[in-house]
C-alpha cells in the first residue's frame, strides 16, 4: 500500500519537473535590468575589477554575514556533540 | 600513520598548498577566487596531513583551542569592518578614494592594479581565516571521534 | 506559442538530478544513503541557480584582461557561493548525528534504531 502511494506521487512529481524544463523561457535570454546596472557601475562605485566579489561583499553583504553565522553555528554544534567527560 | 615516503612528501607539500591558498585569498578582487575558495584550499591541505599522520599524532601539535581563536578573530574583524562605515550606512565601503587601497581602476578591460578595492581585501582575509579554521576544526573533531582507540573505549 | 517548444538541455539535467535524489530519499533505509541523496539534491539546486544566469555567447564577469563581449549575470553566481557553504555545514552536522545514533543504538538502519515506537 505504501509502495503504490510512493510510486504515484513520485511519477506525478517527475512529470511536473520535466514539463517545467520544457516550458520555461529559452536557455540564454534571461531578464536582466538589475544586473545591467551592476555591470556598468561596479568599477566606479566599489573600485574592484571582480564584479562577483563586489556583489558578494558590497551590494549583498548581509547574505555573507548570515552565512558566516551559519558556519560558526555548525562548528559549535559538531564540537559540542563529541565532548568527552573528564576523568578525575 | 603511513610509510616514511608519504610522511616526508606531505611535510614538504603542505607549504606549497598553504602559499597557493593564501595567493587565491589575497588576489580575490582581481581574479576569480576570494575568501571562501582560498579557505577551502588550505583546509584540503590540512586533510592531507590528517591522512598521512593519523589523527592522534596530529592532535599532539594542532589542538582545537588554537583553531577556535583564529575563527573568532576572523569573525570579529568582519563585523568590525562592517561597523566602520556606520556614518553613512551599515556595510558602507569607506576606503574608496583614501590612500590605503583606494585607487579607482579605469573603466573597461585593464590589467589589474593590486591597490584597488577599498575595504574588500580585508574582508576577504577575514572570511578566509574563518572558513580555514572552521573546516579544519570539523575535520579534526570528526576524525578523532571515530578512530580506533575511541571506539574500543 | 508561435515559436516551437525549446529543448533546453541544462534544465533537463536539473530535472534528472532532482528526480533521482527524491527517489533515493523515499526508498532507502540505510541512513548514510539517505544523506547521499540529500547531497545530490543540493547539487541539482546549485546547478539550476548557475544556469539561470547564462547569456548567449557571454564571458565571465571580470574586467582583468577581459575580451570585448557581453558578460554573464553575476548575481546568481554570488547566491550559489553561499548555498554551497551552507550545504557543507548541514552535511557535517548530519554525519555527526549519525555517528552518535550508531554509538547509542548499535545499528544504522532507520527501522531498527527507532526508540519512540507508538
Amino acid at each position: 500500500m505504501r509502495k503504490i502511494a510512493m510510486a504515484v506521487s513520485l511519477s506525478v512529481f517527475i512529470a511536473f519537473l520535466v514539463a517545467t524544463a520544457f516550458l520555461i523561457r529559452p536557455f540564454g535570454y534571461p531578464p536582466s535590468q538589475m544586473d545591467d546596472y551592476i555591470i556598468e557601475n561596479a568599477q566606479s562605485e566599489t573600485g574592484t575589477n571582480n564584479v562577483v566579489t563586489a556583489v558578494v561583499f558590497d551590494y549583498r553583504g548581509f547574505d555573507t554575514l548570515g552565512e558566516a553565522t551559519i558556519l560558526f553555528t555548525a562548528v559549535a554544534g559538531v564540537t559540542m556533540l563529541f565532548r568527552r567527560k573528564r576523568r578525575e | 600513520m603511513m610509510s616514511k615516503i608519504v610522511r616526508t612528501m606531505s611535510n614538504i607539500l603542505i607549504l606549497f598548498v598553504f602559499v597557493y591558498g593564501l595567493y587565491i585569498i589575497m588576489h580575490g578582487h582581481l581574479t576569480p577566487g576570494g575568501g571562501f575558495q582560498g579557505g577551502a584550499i588550505v583546509a584540503s591541505g590540512v586533510a592531507l596531513l590528517l591522512v598521512a599522520f593519523g589523527s592522534h599524532n596530529l592532535h599532539k601539535s594542532l589542538k582545537e583551542r588554537h583553531l577556535s581563536i583564529l575563527e573568532s578573530g576572523g569573525g570579529l574583524i568582519f563585523i568590525g569592518l562592517a561597523f566602520g562605515g556606520l556614518a553613512t550606512i551599515f556595510f558602507y565601503n569607506f576606503l574608496v578614494g583614501s590612500p590605503i587601497f583606494g585607487h579607482i581602476p579605469p573603466s573597461g578591460p585593464n590589467p589589474g592594479d593590486i591597490w584597488t578595492g577599498g575595504v574588500i581585501p580585508f574582508m576577504n582575509l577575514a572570511v578566509g581565516l574563518k572558513v580555514l579554521a572552521g573546516f579544519s576544526a570539523i575535520l579534526l573533531v570528526m576524525a578523532l571521534a571515530s578512530s580506533r582507540k575511541e571506539v574500543e573505549e | 506559442m508561435t515559436q516551437g517548444i525549446p529543448f533546453n538541455v541544462p534544465f533537463l539535467a536539473v530535472a534528472a538530478l532532482i528526480g533521482i535524489a527524491f527517489y533515493i530519499i523515499l526508498s532507502q533505509r540505510n541512513l548514510i544513503k539517505l544523506v547521499m541523496g540529500l547531497s545530490i539534491l543540493a547539487s541539482g539546486v546549485n546547478l539550476f541557480l548557475v544556469t539561470l544566469g547564462y547569456r548567449e555567447g557571454g564571458v565571465a564577469p571580470i574586467y582583468t584582461h577581459a575580451p570585448i563581449e557581453r558578460m554573464v549575470l553575476p548575481v546568481p553566481q554570488a547566491l550559489t557561493l553561499t548555498s554551497i557553504v551552507i550545504a557543507v555545514a548541514t552535511l557535517a552536522l548530519m554525519l555527526s548525528l549519525i555517528i552518535r545514533i550508531y554509538r547509542h543504538t548499535g545499528s544504522i538502519d532507520s527501522e531498527e534504531s527507532r526508540t519512540m515506537k507508538g
